[in-house]
């Protein structure tokens, strides 16, 4: 298939088009509403439903009920619609129910801004709502990569039964870039889900809960669960971008900023200064172990940027030793950094 | 090849939509393209702009404090990117409603009264394709024939409006061709 220009908010609703997805449940809010627009009209030519729920608590219990009957569905939203959300993910992920949420990330805290933000990656990678549990989150850096991405949750989010949160932010939602779909699976040819609550003559009936008021069995289930989301490690994803053989400093940076930091490294090639960037791509589980042989090779030191304050930079410190070894460079508000920014951050840590 | 391009004006003006010409010819082209509009608080106050990059690289950013080439269909625009632009670089200018040349004289412009011309070739509205035209003839940075086929291919819904809008990119392509020497020299 040819390559199309897209925004990454339509790239994301085609993948999950492509992907098997006919159920689209969600609400409003910028910057993602070309997703839920996009659906509204590809979803009915293709056989499926759109729903514009009456809000985000709403939606996201609609995704509880399609899941639960064994149907891939997903919504869509930004940081304050998430929040929303948060107390149907974790009955979603109590009960063990595939779905594919995308959060297109902008400023807060509270209302917050429009502009592109990355100040909710606590909020995805340590769990979000109430109880112990993870959902499996996915950060692409373009929009092909958002595409292919989408495809992969939902096949991750049956794999593990889990709700999987794709992260991105209004820069990635907003660009346009081409882009090309490389498969596409019906949703009849889809793995069987035994477990779903599809209509009980003939077997016994399936039961989708969360509910569990004996300890004892509480315990279990937390404990299984746990099992579950250390099993999600053989899952890690990253890439290594011009680190090979070792780096004068290793940028660590995800999403949009891990992209900008592709250009500062062209700059400082010229300036003699060779930069590398670890990119995470799963940013639960956390690429930690590579990280660590990776920084090794780090030789003035290690740069974390992000579009917050520093939230992933605490994972990068609880698997790197040497903390003396870390700076940090964060912009914040929806202002996003330019590549020369990183360029005379990078510059200073190596001395030159 | 790499280029950076900003272009600015009134919202309804059209600059997202030949924005996204230009990144769909570099993108036919066989380039590498991104295209990233402003969609944050600027452009509830009325004005509007957006960054494309073509380049034979894989792009990281896909947005610019430095770009190559400068479009600006009204004053705010001009005020707001003119300091931004490389030396060298090129910035076509709509004068119908821009009363100032840049300040700089490191760099190219290419004046023009977009929203006059257009009138001119049949519609005052097509004034966003005199000055992508002006652009593309001052840069060469898509071949024309292939511009004039995302621009037939944007409009397929309404091909009445074909002719008026190749007709406004020609007239300002043949005013960007004469600058072209210069743009080529810098």
């Amino acid at each position: 298939m040819a390559k199309k220009l897209m925004k990454g908010c339509e790239a994301i609703g085609e993948a999950a088009i492509k992907a098997g997805c006919r159920l689209f449940f969600g609400y409003p809010i910028t910057p993602q509403n070309e997703i839920p627009e996009y659906m509204s009209a590809r979803l009915p030519q293709v056989g499926g439903t759109f729903v514009q729920a009456e809000s985000e608590v709403a939606a996201i219990n609609m995704l509880y009920g399609a899941a639960g009957a064994g149907c891939r569905v997903m919504t869509s939203s930004s940081s304050p619609g998430i929040s929303l959300m948060q107390e149907g993910i974790s009955y979603i992920a109590g009960s063990e129910l595939p779905v594919v949420i995308v959060n297109i990330m902008r400023g807060g805290p509270g209302l917050g801004g429009i502009l592109p933000s990355q100040s909710d990656y606590f909020q995805a990678t340590k769990g979000g709502g109430h109880g112990d549990y993870r959902c499996f989150v996915l950060a692409p850096s373009s929009v092909q990569e958002a595409a292919d991405l989408m495809i992969d949750a939902f096949d991750l989010a049956d794999k593990y039964r889990n709700p999987v949160l794709v992260l991105g932010d209004g820069l990635i939602g907003q660009m346009m870039e081409p882009v090309e779909f490389k498969s596409e699976i019906a949703p009849d040819d889809l793995p069987a889900k035994p477990w779903a609550t599809t209509g009980c003559k003939e077997r016994k009936p399936n039961i989708i809960n969360s509910l569990y008021l004996a300890g004892e069995q509480l315990e279990q289930h937390n404990w299984h669960l746990n099992r579950k989301y250390e099993s999600m490690k053989q899952d890690v994803r990253f890439e290594l971008y011009n680190a090979e053989g070792g780096c004068d400093v290793l940028i660590v940076a995800y999403g949009t900023v891990a992209r900008i930091a592709k250009t500062s490294i062209e700059d400082l090639k010229a300036k003699g200064i060779k930069a590398g960037i670890f990119r995470p791509i799963t940013l639960y589980p956390f690429p930690g172990e590579a990280l660590a042989k990776a920084a090794a090779g780090a030789k003035a030191g290690v740069l974390v940027s992000e579009l917050s304050c520093g939230q992933m930079l605490e994972d990068v410190q609880f698997h790197l030793k040497d903390r003396g070894r870390i700076s940090f460079y964060g912009r914040v508000g929806g202002m996003v950094m330019a590549p020369e920014e990183l360029v005379d951050q990078v510059t200073k840590i190596a001395g030159a | 090849m790499h280029n950076e391009i900003i272009l600015a004006g009134f919202g309804g003006q059209g600059v997202l939509l030949i924005g996204k010409l230009l990144a769909y010819a570099g993108m036919k082209e066989g380039h590498q393209v991104t295209w990233m509009p402003a969609y944050g608080p600027e452009m509830r106050g009325g004005t509007c702009n957006c960054t494309v990059v073509i380049s034979d690289k894989p792009i990281g950013a896909p947005i610019t404090n430095s770009p190559h080439g400068l479009i600006v269909l009204n004053l705010p625009s001009l005020d707001k990117f003119e300091a931004k632009v490389r030396p060298g670089g090129v910035i076509v200018i709509n004068t119908t409603l821009v009363t100032r040349m840049p300040q700089r004289s490191d760099v190219i412009a290419v004046p023009l009264a977009c929203n006059d011309i257009a009138q001119e070739a049949g519609a005052a509205k097509a004034a966003n394709m005199v000055a992508l035209g002006a652009f593309v003839g001052a840069t060469g940075i898509v071949d024309v024939k292939l511009m004039d086929e995302v621009l037939v291919d944007s409009l397929q819904a309404r091909p009445k409006l074909i002719p008026i809008n190749q007709a406004a990119f020609k007239r300002g392509y043949e005013v960007g061709v004469k600058y072209a020497p210069a743009a080529a020299a810098r």
